[in-house]
């Protein structure tokens, strides 16, 4: 490879941070040496953002752990090319040197900030005690320089914040922090590891607009490693993808975004989901009413104290009423603890609920233990994890054989036949049936999950975040072989997912769920081209868009957290009361409270 | 990354694989194990006829002039314990003993253990928060207090003391079983099976019990030791097995004051407590890979 084939990534400029030549990255296993990353070159400039983008295995992470010296060694390391910063060689650096450059001059940011906080130390004494690490300064200068970062990343009361807790501080004011401590130090070179993909939507926005708004101050290279290429769109000045530690291209974003020049990153480009992208589909003729939810409230106790008494509630589900017709696709759409997923365990019958749910006009509390066998095998849920949710001790066809055998239809041989059949339906090889889970990828397991979902032809599928879990290109496919498979049975879907995209995609009607009540429900065209609710709005500005041509929006800054839908025994959040604004758009009543940032509901 | 095609490979996997039996010939190790674990069992049920001496005959010759026991010699194998009797036959004999002990005692344990610990970790509520306040009272009461109190009730006998061990360990493996029993029911996996309709005894014997099969072989071969000296410390008490009946660990116990002067009296019953257990632990390592599937296909 010579340097004019890279152009856009090796300009030799004089303000090269960091320089990585023909890296190499190996894995030790039986078989010798297995590359993770296989001559992966490139220079960072001061002030710019790289996106290093990928599926999972691409090996994105493993060079951002290479360029901190942090691979896991003796079994992954460096095995060729250099990683220079400035004048220093980082490959070769002893141990003692690196930990100095280490959060001084290239600091990370890791995924899960609750896992890469201390959780019994203060916020102050992490940040004081990693400045003082690699700068002589008194206790009350670093805490100076502490608050000076925790202003930085604009968390509210400051003084405040270095008292607490990483558990006191929510999702989104964790990662604060996080970058808190990386920017502490004013690091040359800073590399956010995933930093938005655990953190809800609207959180995510937060954060990245906080990271661009630092990086503008500060001057910062960023290295941002990522699966999303909506946020590569946002943030990035260039991209490098990359695939099994191969680099696949390397551009400028625009340029990669309006001329891909490789196969593997315009499919990549292909799969990613676009609001705006869903094909419309025709309405039912019929609507019949399938399963209906009338005044479902789900509250979980939270005890205190020697007896247990109940102290609180977590009011998960708040007398939610909807109905899902028959052979439709109904999203429920929210962020993390918004109570969607609780929905769909109370629907199965997972958690104990108040008020009725009735399927095809019964409800589960009426029958008796065999009704409610009997009505189970229309209702199937499709869990967020595959390996999670197959019992990793059995083989493939026992999986999808069980509800057969649970259920007693038909003989072993005819039970066989029927796994062979589902396995082909989700197009995989009725060879693999006697595999094990843990000998498939990701998308591979989802579809055992789906086969055996599909093997008592059920009425309904919960999806309850199926997709979220894996590469945007298996994605695709797997929602593509969900909605192939309704064409074909007429089966139902009640379609649960953080992601406006990928609920813009499938569904026919979408509900959005906010502490635990709907706030706006309607058809998938009224939802995405006239959102009436402000948080179904927020949601929706709060997507990144694929789009790096795409005018961000500017002034309005979203900040504050999410309630917590934790309250006190006697009090109970207000009632949202959903009016119909016309074709049955369903928009809940509503005030926005501008002082605090948060959306609070009145009752109507 | 394809995703619907399959790993390119041919599938070669039989309709079911070679027997337990055959893969664990396959590992040396467990071979050993084996071995060890042949020969002991061998040893206590043919003890009778391999035994040189009767192990309670107290020999004239087996004692020097001064009255101390003789170090392994070409009459007496292992040499001769204090009151003159021969060791190697008492080794063989005390072998009924520990293995009774070693393995019903510490299987009964396993058993109520793991029963305790499945039926307050899966169904939880007022039965498993009953159950597991009563496994922390049995914890807080000190084990040989209670072995005690329970030998001193019946009238000891082997099956009895077993019995005892029994109901004085089984305290440990229901709080590990318990932890795992509860986190793997809340597993998604369970749930997904709930979903589909499987009952109770379903969940419990397909879904979780075969979970936890690794630490129960852990907790099995761990079990050994711990009961075998527990009965060799009621019998030193006087509560155990009777004397002159020999067992590995009242040996032990009876021979310890001479520890300095005659130290093979406390090493060899010692050594052999610990082959077995060891025997036991390298059968019980090779039993967990070779029963997890999830080991296929890797390493």
């Amino acid at each position: 490879m010579t340097a004019a084939m890279l152009s856009p990534v090796l300009e030799s400029t004089a303000d090269v941070v960091l320089s990585v030549r023909d890296l190499q990255v190996s894995a030790r296993s039986d078989q010798g040496l297995i590359p993770l990353v296989d001559g992966l070159s490139f220079d960072l400039h001061r002030g710019e953002t790289l996106a290093i983008a990928g599926e999972s295995g691409s090996g994105k992470s493993i060079t951002s752990l290479a360029c901190m010296g942090l691979l896991p060694a003796p079994a992954v390391r460096v095995t060729g090319g250099s990683i220079r910063f400035g004048e220093t060689e980082l490959t070769t650096l002893p141990e003692k040197k690196m930990q100095a450059m280490r959060g001084a001059r290239i600091a990370m940011i890791f995924q899960e900030p609750m896992t890469a906080l201390n959780p019994v130390m203060s916020i102050g004494r992490q940040l004081i005690e990693a400045i003082r690490a690699h700068e002589s300064l008194s206790v009350s200068q670093a805490r100076g320089r502490a608050l000076e970062s925790i202003r930085a990343v604009r968390l509210s009361q400051p003084e405040k914040r270095l008292e607490q807790y990483p558990h006191e501080l929510s999702g989104g004011m964790r990662q604060r922090v996080m970058i808190a401590m990386a920017i502490a130090l004013r690091p040359a070179v800073l590399i956010a590891d995933e930093p938005t993909t655990a953190l809800d939507v609207t959180v995510q926005r937060e954060v990245l607009d906080l990271l661009r708004d630092l990086q503008e101050e500060l001057g910062t290279a960023v290295i941002l490693i990522t699966h999303d290429m909506g946020v590569v769109a946002e943030m990035a000045d260039r991209v490098i993808v990359m695939r099994k530690g191969k680099m696949v291209e390397a551009a400028n974003t625009v340029d990669l975004f309006d001329a891909p020049q490789e196969q593997y990153t315009r499919d990549l480009l292909a799969a990613v989901p676009r609001i705006g992208a869903g094909a419309s589909r025709p309405e039912p003729e019929t609507r019949d009413v399938l399963v209906r939810y009338d005044d479902v409230s789900v509250n979980f106790p939270i005890r205190k104290g020697l007896l247990g008494r109940v102290a609180a509630r977590v009011h998960a589900v708040e007398h939610v009423s909807l109905e899902i017709f028959r052979g439709e696709t109904l999203s429920l759409v929210g962020e993390s603890g918004c109570g969607k997923s609780t929905m769909a365990k109370a629907l199965v019958g997972l958690v104990p609920h108040a008020g009725r749910i009735e399927i095809n006009g019964q409800a589960m509390g009426d029958l008796d233990s065999a009704g409610r066998k009997a009505i189970r095998r229309d209702l199937q849920i499709v869990f967020q994890d595959p390996m999670a949710a197959l019992d990793a001790r059995m083989t493939v066809g026992e999986l999808i054989r069980e509800p057969l055998v649970i259920h007693g239809i038909g003989t072993p041989a005819e039970q066989k036949a029927r796994v062979r059949e589902l396995l082909d339906r989700v197009e995989m090889s009725p060879s693999v049936y006697n595999r094990y889970p843990h000998q498939f990828s990701g998308g591979q397991r989802q579809r055992i999950c789906i086969a055996r979902a599909l093997a008592l032809k059920p009425k309904l599928i919960v999806c309850d975040e199926s997709v979220a879990a894996l590469d945007v290109s298996i994605q695709a496919k797997v929602l593509d072989l969900l909605r192939d498979l309704q064409k074909e049975s007429g089966v139902t879907y009640l379609f649960i997912s953080h992601d406006m995209a990928v609920v813009e995609n499938i569904s026919d009607r979408v509900a959005v769920m906010y502490l635990g009540q709907i706030v706006e429900m309607a058809t998938r065209e009224q939802l995405f081209g006239n959102p009436q609710h402000p948080y179904t709005r927020r949601l929706l500005e709060a997507v990144p868009v694929p789009d790096p041509r795409r005018e961000r929006a500017t002034g309005l800054r979203m900040a504050g957290e999410i309630p917590s839908p934790v309250w006190k025994i006697g009090e109970r959040p207000k009632r949202v009361k959903l009016m119909d604004i016309g074709d049955g758009h369903l928009v809940g009543h509503y005030a926005l409270d501008n002082d605090e940032g948060k959306i609070s509901t009145i009752g109507g | 990354m394809a995703d619907a095609s399959i790993p390119p490979e041919p599938l070669v996997v039989p309709e079911s694989g070679p027997s337990v039996l055959r893969q664990l010939a396959r590992r040396k190790l467990a071979l050993l194990g084996l071995l060890i674990i042949v020969i002991c069992v061998g040893g206590a049920m043919f003890a009778r006829w391999l035994a040189p001496f009767d192990p309670y005959e107290q020999f004239f010759d087996g004692l020097t002039i001064e009255g101390a026991p003789l170090p392994p010699n070409e009459a007496f194998w292992f040499g001769t314990d204090l009151l003159g009797r021969d060791l190697f036959s008492r080794i063989l004999y005390g072998a009924q003993t520990s293995l009774v002990i070693g393995l019903v005692a510490n299987g009964v344990a396993l058993l109520i253990g793991t029963l305790v610990g499945v039926t307050a970790g899966y169904f939880r509520g007022v039965i498993g928060a009953v159950l597991m306040r009563f496994t922390d009272l049995m914890m807080a009461f000190p084990a040989l207090l209670l072995a005690i109190c329970l030998a001193a009730i019946f009238s000891p006998s082997l099956w009895i003391v077993a019995m005892v061990i029994a109901f004085v360990n089984w305290v440990q493996t229901a709080r590990v079983i318990f932890t795992q029993a509860s986190s793997l029911a809340e597993r998604d996996y369970i749930a997904a099976e709930r979903t589909l309709g499987a009952g109770h005894g379903r969940i419990l014997f397909k879904h979780i019990l075969p979970h936890l099969i690794p630490t129960l072989i852990v907790w099995g071969t761990l079990g050994i030791s711990t009961t075998v000296l527990l009965e060799a410390t009621l019998s030193f008490l006087g509560i155990g097995v009777q004397p002159p009946m020999p067992s590995w660990g009242n040996i032990i116990f009876e021979n310890q004051t001479y520890f300095q002067s005659a130290p093979w009296l406390v090493f060899i019953p010692g050594a052999a407590i610990l082959l077995l257990a060891l025997a036991f632990n390298l059968v019980g390592d090779a039993l967990r890979d070779i029963l997890d599937p999830t080991q296929q296909g890797r390493d």
